[in-house]
């Protein structure tokens, strides 16, 4: 009796899991899988096929976007990681108490506010009129006004300002259990601020550093309003490649395949990092 | 590199200049979104025409501030709707998946666990459009066979909030989990002993102790519903929830107007983010 009831609540508490997770996660994706191996060969009539893949890959200008998001993504989340890992060892190790709070409340805050508004600031700083050529003209730098925006800098800018709070917090946080004797005793054994580095906080780090780079790739891959709002009408971005051939042009074979391209890439990419550094996807993802 | 070894003070202070920059940038985009918020010109740039409370309250056009815009104010009404509706239902199935993961033990666990984490991989147009698809597909379908329309199943507000709701739940079930895996069974125990039925031990001692984390895990809902736009980009019907609003008016060309709701939306942002870091700790 007392097993029957609580083998009925373990019924229950699986069937919103299961409900949720086959509806709205798996059977989406073998959806979309069988939409992009269909091809329309007449009105509401489809075969079979890898067609939309051969589109890809036949279209110089699908696979170069495809290439090039990929490229700029990953120098996205080399720039992040170079940027964000001073401050992460800032806040770890070299401030206390308050400080160290309040420094991590202002990594935060940014981040809580829509991506539209930060992007917004951008805009405002980088465009013709904007607040920067406006200044650099005051002060004399240049002697007319310069357009910052639409370009792949704009676009890098953007992209770095958006993820980089996913670096700085994984990092933080393992930087954190470090030992500072550690790095004492690395000091005491005649070991320079450099070799202290690659030996011994850089190996701890690890952990972080592979988390943080993950969530920073996946999102820059994925970003939408960025890569349109900063870099115009030439962005070139995949995912804006998807949203034109499934809302502009409606032919959502090919947009499905393109997505599942997009998405193949970035789950060979958290593989791949989960593979070289050892991690397993519940220990990097669940802590974030 | 640590307090206690000491640097020489050219790198002392190169890195503390680093540092200082470093929260410029953080701070600087946040900055002019707010500041023009109150400029009195039409545009938001440079130069500074003057201190004006317009683009909050005016009711002249141009000057039409946010309390007075229509199609901002329902876009606002659009988007609470869409994340209370999100926020609800994520922190239920959260709260349930807790007590799966943390409390029973079955084959698959791991995989379910596993499975569970997915939503977090997989970028958020995929999420849209995989979602847009299969819909369609079920929509088509019941059509044929019925001859009804299912209207719900199109883009629209219903699918906005299951597209949501299916990368939000995750991290209510991450931070519920968490809390739940401190909890002490003797106090569940103890509240058996004493002739408590299992349903209300599990009201009176278990979800009490769980609250911090469950309002902690709603108020990160909404605003994580608030600000998505990725997501809500490939669903939308035709009423758009702020982010797209603001888009589709952002693309128009602007008005500081938008300043004046992106400042809003940060004051707002900021308090409840605040809220949801600092209520669970001061509870437990």
């Amino acid at each position: 009796m007392r097993s029957d009831a609580s083998k009925l609540g373990f019924y229950l508490l699986l069937a919103p899991i299961v409900l949720w997770l086959l509806v709205l996660i798996i059977l989406p994706h073998v959806g979309l899988f069988i939409v992009s191996i269909s091809e329309k060969i007449g009105p509401r009539i489809y075969e079979t096929g890898f067609g939309n893949y051969a589109t890809f890959f036949g279209e110089p200008l699908y696979w170069r976007t495809f290439a090039r998001t990929a490229i700029m993504s990953i120098l996205a989340t080399a720039l992040t990681l170079i940027l964000g890992f001073p401050i992460a060892y800032y806040i770890a190790k070299l401030t206390r108490g308050r400080t160290k709070t309040t420094l991590f409340l202002m990594c935060m805050i940014p981040f809580w506010v829509s991506e539209l508004v930060r992007t917004f600031g951008w805009m405002i700083l980088l465009r013709e009129t904007g607040v920067i050529s406006t200044t650099l003209q005051i002060i004399g730098v240049i002697s007319g006004p310069i357009e910052l925006l639409y370009n792949d800098a704009a676009i890098m800018v953007g992209l770095v300002y958006t993820s980089i709070l996913f670096m700085v917090v994984p990092l933080v946080t393992t930087l954190d259990s470090l030992d500072d004797s550690l790095i004492e005793a690395g000091y005491d054994l005649g070991g320079t601020t450099t070799s202290i580095l690659r030996e011994i906080v850089i190996p701890h780090a690890m952990p972080g550093i592979v988390s943080g780079c993950i969530v920073v790739f996946m999102l820059s891959l994925g970003n939408y309003l960025t890569p349109i709002l900063l870099g115009g009408k030439d962005s070139l971005w995949f995912t804006g490649m998807i949203y034109n051939q499934f809302i502009t042009r409606f032919n959502w074979e090919l947009g499905s395949a393109l997505g599942f391209l997009l998405l193949a890439l970035s789950s060979a990419i958290v593989f791949l990092g989960l593979k070289l550094s050892k991690q397993s996807l519940s220990n990097t993802m669940g802590r974030a | 590199m640590i307090p206690t070894i000491p640097q020489p003070r050219f790198t002392k202070w190169c890195y503390r200049a680093y540092v200082t920059a470093f929260f410029v940038y953080l701070a600087l985009p946040l900055t002019v979104v707010c500041v023009f918020a109150f400029n009195d010109s039409v545009f938001p740039s440079p130069p500074w025409e003057g201190f004006t409370l317009a683009w909050f309250f005016g009711t002249e056009a141009p000057y039409i501030g946010v309390f007075h815009e229509r199609s901002i104010l329902r876009a606002i009404g659009t988007s609470a709707f869409v994340a209370l509706w999100v926020s609800g239902l994520a922190v239920a199935v959260g709260t349930c998946n807790a007590f799966l993961f943390v409390r029973h033990e079955f084959r698959g666990k791991a995989l379910l666990y596993m499975l569970m984490l997915l939503p977090l991989i997989i970028p958020g147009v995929i999420l849209g459009i995989s979602i847009l698809v299969f819909s369609s597909a079920i929509a088509n379908t019941l059509e044929d066979a019925t001859g009804l329309w299912f209207d719900g199943l199109r883009p629209g507000l219903p699918l906005v909030i299951l597209g949501q709701f299916s990368f939000i739940t995750t991290f209510a079930t991450l931070v519920i989990t968490a809390r739940l895996q401190k909890f002490d069974p003797s106090l569940e125990e103890a509240a058996l002993n004493l002739g408590a039925t299992k349903l209300g031990t599990i009201r009176q001692i278990t979800l009490p102790f769980l609250m911090p984390a469950i309002l902690a895990s709603a108020v990160v809902s909404v605003l994580m519903s608030f600000e998505n736009f990725n997501t809500t980009l490939m669903l939308v019907g035709s009423d758009s929830p702020l982010t797209i609003t603001m888009f589709d008016k952002l693309k128009q060309g602007s008005t500081p107007v938008l300043n004046a709701v992106s400042l809003l939306l940060i004051v707002i942002s900021a308090v409840l983010g605040l809220f949801s870091l600092f209520f669970p700790q001061s509870k437990s």
